[in-house]
């Protein structure tokens, strides 16, 4: 069992932005500025579970700029056997369409993958697509906003799952190969033990695994911008909110919940 | 020139709001380029709504009725998409931002080798370009989003458009297609499906009622679900009251949960940390209650009460029920 997950490096949730000619750029007084995408977290959890109970092993993927190694570092902390870092000038710029290609380049290098496992989302991009474009360019299972993995059949090449989706859940089975993306209700993430933190560190310094465009031998219109499908030249921040918050104040609760009712009819929000 | 699509999402043969405010959001920008609407309409016994569809704003309808679009799964649906987007070279194919929207646009955009842009919030026409709109960063910052090629692929926000209004004087074509897969080629097999609660669906939801830690407890939910159902609107929650175990992962919104835009917002006991209002800023009234004047949530909020919310909420469904 060869199971990859797919993580990114991705600026932290509390991270404060900046933005200037549509380039955005962040810092976070409180702590680390570049974390692992939490969404990720549980898909590393997940894939690590998985080869808890079937055994085999678990390969962490993260493509971006050769200093976006957080996500990688806290793969392998947390107990993924092997990471690989896709990096290159030209992949800069990639859409979800050029990063597919790129991460399904790199699933099919590695050989003799049995599942893909990425997080629901990143929360930079915010585009939660990449996971179903991998699949498709593979051929493979899409399987997205998985909150459960039911059953794993290595002989019978099945994989059983519960998807949460907006009419309930919803029990399927597909073939293996197949690449998912999963929710934050299929696991609760470990934290990296002192020793995993370690190992990590000395992992990234020794052992990682980087490749280029051309160890994938990718096709080069089909990467960063050029092989992208979209472009997004301006990007800005939000319009500032328009008046001040209205502080309804009352002798009573009574009296200021009748007060706000008011307001809400006004509003006709009601 | 070539036309925008819409793919009209149906469940069990009642199509989905948000697929009326895409078809309405078609009809918008297909006029500002001078071109026609068409819709998709997908599924197993579903003839009947083509026409509410061309009333709703559609010149064509291609229909598929086949057993293989019954339950929805994305890879049918995607592969007949693009196999008629790859003859007819439409200019957009717009869908609701769905869990099968974006699977089906995701699945099609790399069939098509096409741009895809998700969850978008506002669509323009600029120079005979489409721009698509899309919060990035948890709703921090927003993109503008071209497409470098043909055809553009782009999911829209639930609640972010207008809906089609229905003209019965309205005429339409309905073009009937074969599907584009056979039963055995497809790889999900589903096994199942336990429905939601009966609960209204946050995202599609007017009117949306949050709590917080400052609810207390699971029983500080009480009056806070009163308050959502006096309103008919839907129960939400905050990470914090989420990670309490207070209240199930399914009501959070917020940056790991479900982006909503209400018309109405009702947050109560819930401070306001940047990653809660990434996932409702966008709401058209946002009210506050809290009983610390300080907290964030009152930057946001166009209403706010500072007090405590266990009395405040039950005085409010006691208005309320005088008044609806």
């Amino acid at each position: 069992m060869h199971t990859v997950i797919c993580a990114k490096q991705t600026p932290s949730t509390t991270a404060i932005l900046a933005v200037e000619e549509g380039k955005v750029t962040w810092s976070d007084p409180g702590g680390s500025p570049d974390i692992a995408n939490p969404w990720d977290e549980y898909a590393i959890e997940e894939a690590i579970r998985l080869r808890e109970k079937h055994g085999g092993k678990v390969t962490a993927i993260s493509m971006g700029p050769d200093e976006a190694r957080e996500a990688l570092k806290t793969a392998i902390a947390m107990g993924c056997d092997e990471a690989v870092l896709i990096t290159d000038e030209a992949i800069k710029g990639s859409d979800t369409l050029a990063t597919s290609y790129v991460l399904a380049k790199a699933i099919e290098k590695l050989g003799d993958v049995d599942l893909v496992i990425f997080g629901r989302q990143a929360i930079d991009g915010d585009t939660g697509q990449t996971s179903m474009q991998v699949a498709r360019r593979l051929g493979w299972t899409p399987l997205s906003f998985v909150s459960s993995v039911d059953e794993l059949d290595l002989e019978g090449r099945t994989v059983s799952v519960t998807r949460a989706i907006e009419s309930g859940r919803q029990k399927v089975k597909g073939a293996i190969p197949a690449a998912m993306s999963v929710l934050k209700e299929i696991n609760e993430p470990r934290y990296p033990s002192f020793k995993g933190i370690r190992k990590a560190t000395k992992y990234m310094k020794r052992e990682l695994c980087a490749w280029g465009a051309a160890d994938l031998d990718a096709d080069a219109n089909r990467i960063g911008e050029a092989g992208s499908g979209v472009n997004w030249p301006e990007v800005y921040s939000l319009p500032p909110k328009e008046g001040e918050c209205t502080i309804i104040e009352a002798d009573t609760p009574e009296a200021a919940a009748v007060a706000l009712v008011d307001k809400l009819f006004e509003e006709k929000v009601i | 020139m070539s036309a925008i699509w819409v793919w009209v999402e149906q469940h069990d043969g009642e199509v989905l709001p948000v697929s009326w405010e895409v078809l309405g959001a078609g009809r918008t920008v297909a006029e500002e380029l001078g071109v026609g609407l068409s819709a998709l309409l997908f599924g197993q016994g579903i003839e009947g709504l083509a026409q509410d569809i061309i009333q709703r704003g559609a010149d064509k309808v291609y229909l598929c009725d086949d057993a293989t679009l019954a339950d929805g799964r994305a890879e049918p649906y995607a592969s007949l998409l693009s196999k008629l987007a790859g003859e007819h070279k439409p200019q957009a194919i717009l869908a609701g931002s769905t869990s099968s929207g974006r699977d089906v646009l995701a699945l099609a955009a790399v069939d098509l080798e096409a741009g895809l842009v998700p969850d978008c919030t506002a669509l323009a026409v600029q120079d005979g370009r489409i721009k698509a709109t899309r919060p990035v960063y948890a709703g921090k910052l927003l993109s503008n989003v071209y497409s470098k090629g043909d055809t553009l692929l782009a999911s829209l926000r639930s609640r972010a458009f207008p809906p089609a209004e229905a003209d019965a004087g309205r005429s339409g074509e309905t073009v009937v297609v074969e599907p584009a897969m056979q039963p055995d080629d497809i790889r999900v097999e589903v096994l199942g499906l336990e429905a939601s609660e009966g609960t209204a669906s946050l995202t599609d939801s007017a009117t949306i009622v949050s709590g917080g830690r400052g609810v207390g407890g699971p029983e500080g939910f009480e009056p806070v679900r009163q308050l959502a159902t006096t309103l008919g609107g839907a129960l939400g929650a905050s990470r914090a009251a989420v990670d309490a175990d207070w209240i199930p992962y399914a009501m959070q919104v917020g940056q790991t949960g479900k982006t909503v835009s209400p018309d109405l917002y009702v947050a109560a006991g819930i401070s306001g940390a940047i990653q809660h209002l990434a996932g409702m800023r966008t709401s058209k009234i946002i009210v506050a209650i809290n009983k610390d004047p300080e907290a964030p949530i009152f930057k946001v909020a166009q209403y706010g009460i500072v007090g405590d919310l266990s009395k405040i909420v039950p005085a409010m469904v006691a208005e309320l029920e005088k008044r609806l």
